[in-house]
């Protein structure tokens, strides 16, 4: 058997997500065509080549319809009040430093009730992997528009389109401090796996946008006439790979959000810093 | 040497799981699958190439191909 063919092999065993979901969740509560769980998919399989064990690892999430993801995997799960994900997980990070922290959020979750706490995490570059589900919207409360609904578009509380500018999620983390920004898409699904996986070896705040679709709130109020429609336009043609995006020509890449690791630097985390303070204090530094 | 009989792929569809939001359907570069009532089905199994890309893009954990 040649290289290839046995590459091929390996491809054709599908990946066992039983492993990392607890028995009798599913189905779970996301809408038909939802990206929630294309993301949630790519993460327990990047969570698999990290080589962490289950109990390694505490998931923390907020309110909204990205936060249900905890109540489905066989980790430490935390489901706390909405946008406080991050302050239970500095919490939880500080008590026990050997865990490895991911916060599953929504954009609303994390970028507007939870803001506060989203750019101080930053701040402290705490280990952590924080994920920005964004779907442009408010899915659980009923399809308000939200931090990172585009302008013009339409939601139930922006009947003649939003005029609010959009906060960049990315943007904001960089300039907040994170040492670790990346963005993917529930429609680039390996490449989000990928992503994913740099973001939890990576040690400091890791922040990953990931772009995904509302079909029944954002989708219905847009006019997209079917969830393929709105991974492909949103998605797939919305968005350019970082490295592509030197080499195409700038009316390729103008309008569009970048895909990738986008900013990746070396800075003192928190933890570490915390205990030699403490080891200071009691004489022993 | 005679080529060995092309062994086709097994698709399991996890009909408790399926929501029928067709992703697999029209992702599908073979057109393998089809939607049946508020299933999928398979359609074709002949033309599978076990891309795998259904499997990757459910958001469902409804479907899987077995080689």
């Amino acid at each position: 058997m040649s290289a290839t063919t046995a590459a091929k092999k390996k491809l054709s065993v599908p990946f066992d997500y039983d492993k990392y979901l607890r028995p009798g969740k599913l189905p779970h509560i996301w809408c038909p065509g939802c990206g929630h769980g294309i993301v949630l998919k790519s993460l327990l399989r990047a969570i698999d080549k990290s080589g962490l064990t289950k109990d390694e690892i505490c998931m923390v999430s907020g309110i909204g319809c990205s936060s249900r993801t905890p109540g489905y995997v066989d980790f430490n799960t935390l489901h706390t009040l909405h946008g406080r994900a991050l302050a239970y997980a500095t919490g939880v990070k500080l008590a026990k430093p050997e865990l490895n922290v991911i916060i599953v959020t929504g954009d609303g979750d994390a970028l507007a009730i939870g803001g506060n706490h989203f750019i101080h995490t930053c701040r402290r570059n705490i280990d952590m992997t924080i994920l920005v589900y964004s779907n442009f919207i408010y899915g659980m409360t009923g399809g308000q528009f939200s931090p990172t609904t585009p302008v013009g578009a339409l939601s139930n509380t922006s009947r003649y389109g939003n005029i609010e500018p959009v906060f960049d999620c990315c943007d904001l983390a960089k300039a907040s401090g994170a040492t670790f920004v990346a963005r993917g898409t529930a429609y680039h699904t390996l490449e989000l796996e990928r992503t994913l996986l740099a973001a939890i070896k990576h040690k400091g705040t890791s922040v990953v946008e990931i772009i995904d679709e509302c079909p029944v709130y954002y989708g219905r109020n847009n006019k997209f006439k079917s969830v393929t429609q709105m991974m492909e336009d949103i998605e797939k043609n919305g968005t350019v790979s970082v490295k592509q995006a030197d080499k195409l020509p700038p009316e390729k890449v103008q309008g569009k959000l970048l895909r990738g690791i986008l900013h990746q630097v070396e800075r003192p985390e928190y933890c570490e810093g915390y205990e030699k303070l403490i080891a200071k204090a009691q004489g022993k530094g | 040497m005679a080529e060995a009989v092309k062994q086709l792929p097994r698709i399991v569809i996890h009909e408790k799981l399926c929501k029928a939001c067709s992703i697999c359907v029209d992702f599908c570069p073979t057109n393998v699958l089809e939607l049946k009532g508020s299933v999928v089905a398979v359609r074709n199994l002949e033309a599978c190439t076990r891309c795998q890309l259904c499997d990757l893009r459910c958001p469902d954990f409804a479907i899987q191909v077995f080689d």
